[in-house]
């Protein structure tokens, strides 16, 4: 029986392997050739710095650089507009009667299962509509990003809020805290770790997003960095200088989100 | 008494900016595809962009048809791939959340950047970009929508249902066929809902991985948007194509699991 059991245990650890390995295979393929110097994924030519070097090129990395540019500011004035946006409106709606909240919440869904293509277009369209009152370029992708970002930050801190004792809140109020005071010393603190995970979910949901900006960018030459790629990287095939990028890409994205997820596991083994 | 109705009123109102929001940057935006749906190049009121679209004049229903082919055949090949995998995952790994986090992980990085990757990789190794590829793709960029969903419900079911089964007589596919995946069947939705409608409406990937030979719904959309062709008309009518067959997986998803949250996991 127990001889049976890990033979069923090494076939499970295997198939998982598997599938891990055919996840990551293309990635350790790009970071290893990324020392080739070439884009044929062959070492015939030696080990090579070319690709790392290409990215000291300022005929190479103008372009780059620019799209990291406008892809941080995007992402951070997005994420904080959309938590603190957020974060009010989940409070507000949380309050709301039972109609009127349903209403709000699937309404607020909407972003998040809609097809992204189908809320670039529409907003698109809306933006060609009122073109007027949006003038083309970042205006317009932050509304956008915002649009979509705000509804993963409302459903992430409203679970924190339904847990929250309502006596709290009463307590602060008898103990003579006017409203508002009550609501940054003691709503707020509470639902701390849901605007801190839905702020990290619209930073990333904001860093990622390509079908939104692509089609919301306009002709002002503002490129993010998906964007940037999809223009560059699909015309011509892929260049040494992009293997050198996105081994970078890979590397500092995962250790972020390891060292993210280790530190959040940490924290809840020791609240236990 | 007074006071506590003064606050609670203003409480509401911290909502109403975020309604307001909503209603002008989601559904207004909705709405003008809606109008624009049934308007013609004269900015008359026609039935023509729907005429155009379901007799397949310019080929777009032959493309959702193909696309829906894809879609539920990266679908399937996810579900054969992704199920077994959360199965084990809750099974030996519960309690290591790196593990899963793994499997979860590429899902973080730009889909451009992997597309892109393997594209590379199946050209320098002399693969022929079609079909094939489009579907490698495919399932690489989902895979991980669906075993996330999977996992989440798998873990979650109570391991004493599956022990009484046991001492009731069944045998493990028993418990399997019987237990384990009716109990999971709300993740088996939500994860077919968070693959299916990312890849049926998918652009790039498929244009990337095919040399633009293959052309899905989303491509279709896109094209039918860009300033060269300009023909919003039919491409606001294949916009509400998408958009009724997301309300309708919605719908399916809903229904199957009485636990709302499995869609937020993310």
């Amino acid at each position: 029986m127990k001889r049976k059991n890990l033979i069923a245990r090494i076939f499970a650890d295997g198939y998982l392997g598997l599938v891990l390995a055919l996840l990551y295979l293309p990635i350790f393929l790009i970071i290893i050739f990324s020392f080739s110097g070439n884009s044929y994924f062959s070492f015939k030519n030696g080990f090579s710095f070319d690709s790392y070097a290409a990215l000291f090129d300022p005929d190479k990395n103008a372009g780059l650089l620019s799209a990291l540019k406008f892809t941080a500011i995007l992402a951070l004035s997005a994420s904080v507009i959309s938590t603190v946006f957020g974060a009010f409106a989940t409070i507000g709606i949380f309050a709301l009667g039972r109609r009127v909240k349903k209403v709000t919440l699937t309404v607020n869904q909407l972003p998040m299962i809609n097809s992204e293509i189908v809320m670039a277009v529409s907003l698109m369209v809306f933006f060609a509509v009122f073109s007027f009152i949006f003038p083309q370029g970042m205006t317009r992708l932050i509304i956008s990003h915002v649009a979509f970002c705000t509804p993963y930050v409302v459903l992430s801190i409203l679970p924190r809020l339904q847990k929250m004792d309502p006596n709290m809140y009463e307590a602060a109020l008898d103990l003579g805290s006017n409203p508002f005071s009550a609501m940054i010393k003691v709503v707020f603190p509470y639902i701390m770790p849901g605007i801190v995970s839905g702020f990290a979910m619209a930073f990333t949901l904001s860093l990622d997003d390509f079908v939104i900006t692509q089609f919301n960018k306009g002709d002002t030459g503002i490129e993010t960095l998906s964007t940037y790629i999809y223009e560059d990287a699909r015309v011509k095939s892929l260049e040494p200088f992009w293997f050198a990028v996105f081994s970078i890409f890979f590397v500092v994205m995962f250790t972020l989100l390891l060292l993210v997820n280790i530190k959040r596991n940490g924290a809840k083994e020791d609240k236990r | 008494m007074k006071k506590k109705f003064k606050f609670r009123f203003s409480r509401k109102a911290l909502a109403y900016p975020y309604m307001l929001f909503l209603l002008l940057f989601v559904v207004v935006p909705l709405v003008i595809i809606l109008i624009n749906a049934f308007l013609g190049d004269d900015g008359g009121l026609t039935l023509a962009n729907f005429a155009e679209f379901f007799s397949d004049a310019g080929g777009g229903l032959t493309v959702l048809g193909n696309s829906l082919i894809i879609g539920a055949v990266t679908t399937l090949i996810c579900l054969v791939i992704g199920y077994p995998c959360a199965y084990l995952l809750a099974k030996y790994h519960a309690s290591s959340k790196v593990f899963v986090l793994l499997f979860i992980l590429p899902m973080w990085v730009n889909f451009l950047i992997r597309t892109l990757s393997t594209k590379a990789i199946f050209m320098a190794i002399g693969v022929k970009l079609g079909m094939g590829t489009v579907l490698f793709g495919m399932v690489y960029n989902y895979l991980p929508y669906m075993i996330l969903p999977l996992h989440t419900t798998l873990v979650s079911i109570d391991h004493s249902y599956i022990e009484a089964a046991e001492d009731l007589g069944a045998d493990k596919l028993t418990v399997l066929r019987k237990t384990i995946i009716p109990l999971s069947m709300p993740g088996i939705v939500s994860g077919i809902t968070m693959t299916f409608i990312p890849a049926i409406s998918t652009f790039a990937i498929s244009e990337i991985l095919s040399s633009s030979k293959i052309f899905l719904f989303g491509d279709a959309i896109n094209m039918h948007f860009s300033k060269t062709t300009n023909s919003f008309g039919v491409g606001s009518v294949m916009s509400l194509v998408m958009l009724v067959l997301v309300i309708v997986a919605n719908v399916i998803t809903s229904l199957t699991s009485k636990d709302e949250e499995v869609s937020s996991v993310l």
